[in-house]
């Protein structure tokens, strides 16, 4: 802790990114749409050129739905030659997607998670579980990419990454390290007995005070968060093939235990700097591809 | 004659209560802390003094409370539920429903005229239903827990906040408070959510008139505003409604005493 420098760190701010495919050429293309995600605690902007992704932002979601809406799309276009005026149609999601001003229409994060799903890893797709900041969805869906039904959790913060946040800033691991800490111990403990996080929290400062070393905390923890989701897919029935979106996909910590808790291996990640095939963008992803469909729609009336 | 205690070792704090033929001598208490039954020990040396007891005039101790296993000198123990009936009835012979909000748990009993525990609903899995709630929100409001209640009693109308989970009502306030809504709305809205919470309790077991609300979260004026408004219905709080669970088992160390003694 002596090299910090000045102010407490914060350890649960994940690092924003965004990125062109140089590979696509904007010159050739015939319908421009893009998707704006507006989550509770990140946002995602996709832009996709004939249903391909072109460029795309992940960015954290300020205290106003409208301006993160706006701010990501911007950072999407930034290192394009795109102005507003280029898009063909424009589709809103997420927690705040009413707020998307820029958007032809909202569609449901579901929706859109589900399809985005699909684009990723392909038809086989079956089952979707997406871990975002404030809320757990499990989704079945088939096999292009339609809803057949959901479960979700919204109402508790027990198995998001809002809980997971709360725990790497107890335990004083950048968020981005504490699948890779978590994974370090010898052998699993018990998960902690606690449900909500608040008293999870309580737990863990029990533990750490037993003389538990860091790690081992962190994995009892994520231990009982992976339970949570993985009872979330059981619910609603998993049925091959298993894939897991949003920002807990880049959590190996969480998609190794919940894999082991399910029995079922999950698809995994494409290369996501060369195929424009990000899981933590999968509903804006669904919500570009959605735009295309609603424009292709509405030019053929 | 008979003399009893009660100690209620809660969560947060424990509670003494000395007994002598159902009318209470003394109350004690004192932060639980990491060492849960020395701080007993001290609360409980702290009622002898007042009341003038020595150990051996106490006939019978009987513990509650999630941390009973810790409590020391109890000659037995009874469940936090049927402390709270006992304690409802003998505070109000009307007490059909005892609502008891503690830190990090709360309980609705249903009980008869003589105390004796019929049904009950517990939630302690979520901090949202729980005095736990209105200390983070105070945190994050800003302000001192004792005036969350009088500050919120200044409103007319609730913040719209997503509070079923406190993990994401302390964003919700902080960005509730970015944007200029003033303070005693949010701790109106605070209340609201609890409220909303403890009276499903109540809702599941069925409501009847004779409600009767305990624990240190009775003592706070918002809430019981807003559980009133909510179950639209008074409700019976007794005096030093904290110490309820430790009356109702120095009830019931008394009761185990005079069946002794037969």
């Amino acid at each position: 802790m002596g090299n910090e420098e000045g102010g407490a760190k914060e350890y649960w701010r994940w690092g924003e990114y965004q990125r062109v495919m140089p590979s696509r050429d904007l010159n050739s293309a015939e319908i421009i749409t893009a998707g704006v995600d507006v989550g509770s605690v990140g946002s995602k902007a996709v832009i996709m050129i004939d249903g391909k992704v072109y460029s795309w932002s992940v960015m954290r979601t300020g205290s106003n739905s409208s301006d993160s809406a706006k701010k990501a799309l911007g950072w999407a276009m930034e290192n394009t030659d795109l102005t507003l005026k280029d898009f063909d149609y424009i589709v809103g999601t997420g927690y705040g997607r009413v707020n998307v001003p820029m958007a032809n229409k909202a569609i449901t994060e579901i929706a859109c998670h589900a399809k985005g799903a699909n684009y990723i890893w392909g038809p086989t797709v079956r089952t979707v579980l997406d871990v975002g900041g404030q809320d757990v969805k499990a989704i079945r869906c088939d096999e292009t990419g339609k809803v057949v039904s959901f479960l979700m959790n919204d109402k508790c913060a027990a198995g998001t990454g809002r809980g997971m946040e709360v725990i790497a800033d107890l335990l004083k691991i950048p968020i981005e390290d504490v699948g890779e800490v978590s994974l370090s111990v010898t052998e699993e403990p018990e998960p902690v007995s606690s449900t909500c996080v608040v008293f999870a929290k309580t737990e863990a400062v029990g533990l750490l005070r037993k003389g538990w070393p860091k790690e081992k905390v962190l994995a009892a923890y994520m231990r009982a968060m992976s339970l949570r989701m993985s009872e979330l897919v059981e619910k609603v029935g998993c049925e091959k093939d298993f894939v897991i979106t949003g920002g807990q996909s880049k959590n190996i910590g969480i998609v190794q235990r919940v894999e082991n808790i399910l029995g079922m291996k999950s698809l995994p990640v494409p290369n996501v700097e060369e195929t424009g095939r990000d899981p933590v963008a999968a509903g804006a992803i669904g919500a570009a591809l959605y735009a295309k469909a609603l424009y292709e729609k509405a030019i053929k009336r | 004659m008979t003399i009893s205690a009660g100690i209620d070792m809660g969560t947060q704090r424990v509670k003494v209560v000395i007994m002598k033929d159902h009318q209470i001598l003394c109350r004690t208490q004192n932060f639980s802390g990491f060492e849960p039954t020395k701080a007993a020990e001290q609360a409980f040396e702290e009622a002898l003094l007042k009341a003038n007891l020595s150990r051996q005039d106490v006939q019978h101790v009987t513990a509650t409370g999630s941390g009973v296993e810790m409590a020391p000198f109890a000659d037995s123990t009874v469940s936090m539920m049927g402390a709270d009936a006992q304690a409802g009835a003998y505070f109000f012979s009307s007490a059909r429903t005892v609502i008891d909000v503690g830190a990090e748990e709360a309980r609705a009993v249903n009980c008869n005229e003589k105390g004796v525990l019929v049904d009950f609903v517990v939630n302690a899995r979520c901090a949202a239903g729980a005095g736990t709630f209105i200390e983070a929100m105070a945190r994050a409001l800003e302000v001192e827990l004792e005036d969350m209640g009088s500050l919120s009693l200044k409103a007319e109308r609730a913040s719209p906040i997503n509070a079923s989970c406190v993990i994401f009502a302390e964003s919700d306030v902080v960005s509730l408070i970015h944007r200029e809504e003033p303070k005693t709305e949010i701790a109106r809205a605070i209340f609201d959510a609890m409220a909303e919470r403890v009276s499903s309790m109540v809702y599941r077991l069925g409501i009847n008139p004779g409600i009767v609300l305990v624990g240190g979260v009775a003592k706070d004026v918002g809430f019981v505003a807003s559980l009133k408004r909510r179950l639209g219905m008074e409700l019976l709080i007794p005096e030093e409604p904290m110490f309820a669970g430790a009356v109702g088992a120095a009830l019931i160390a008394a009761e185990r005493a005079r069946r002794r003694q037969q």
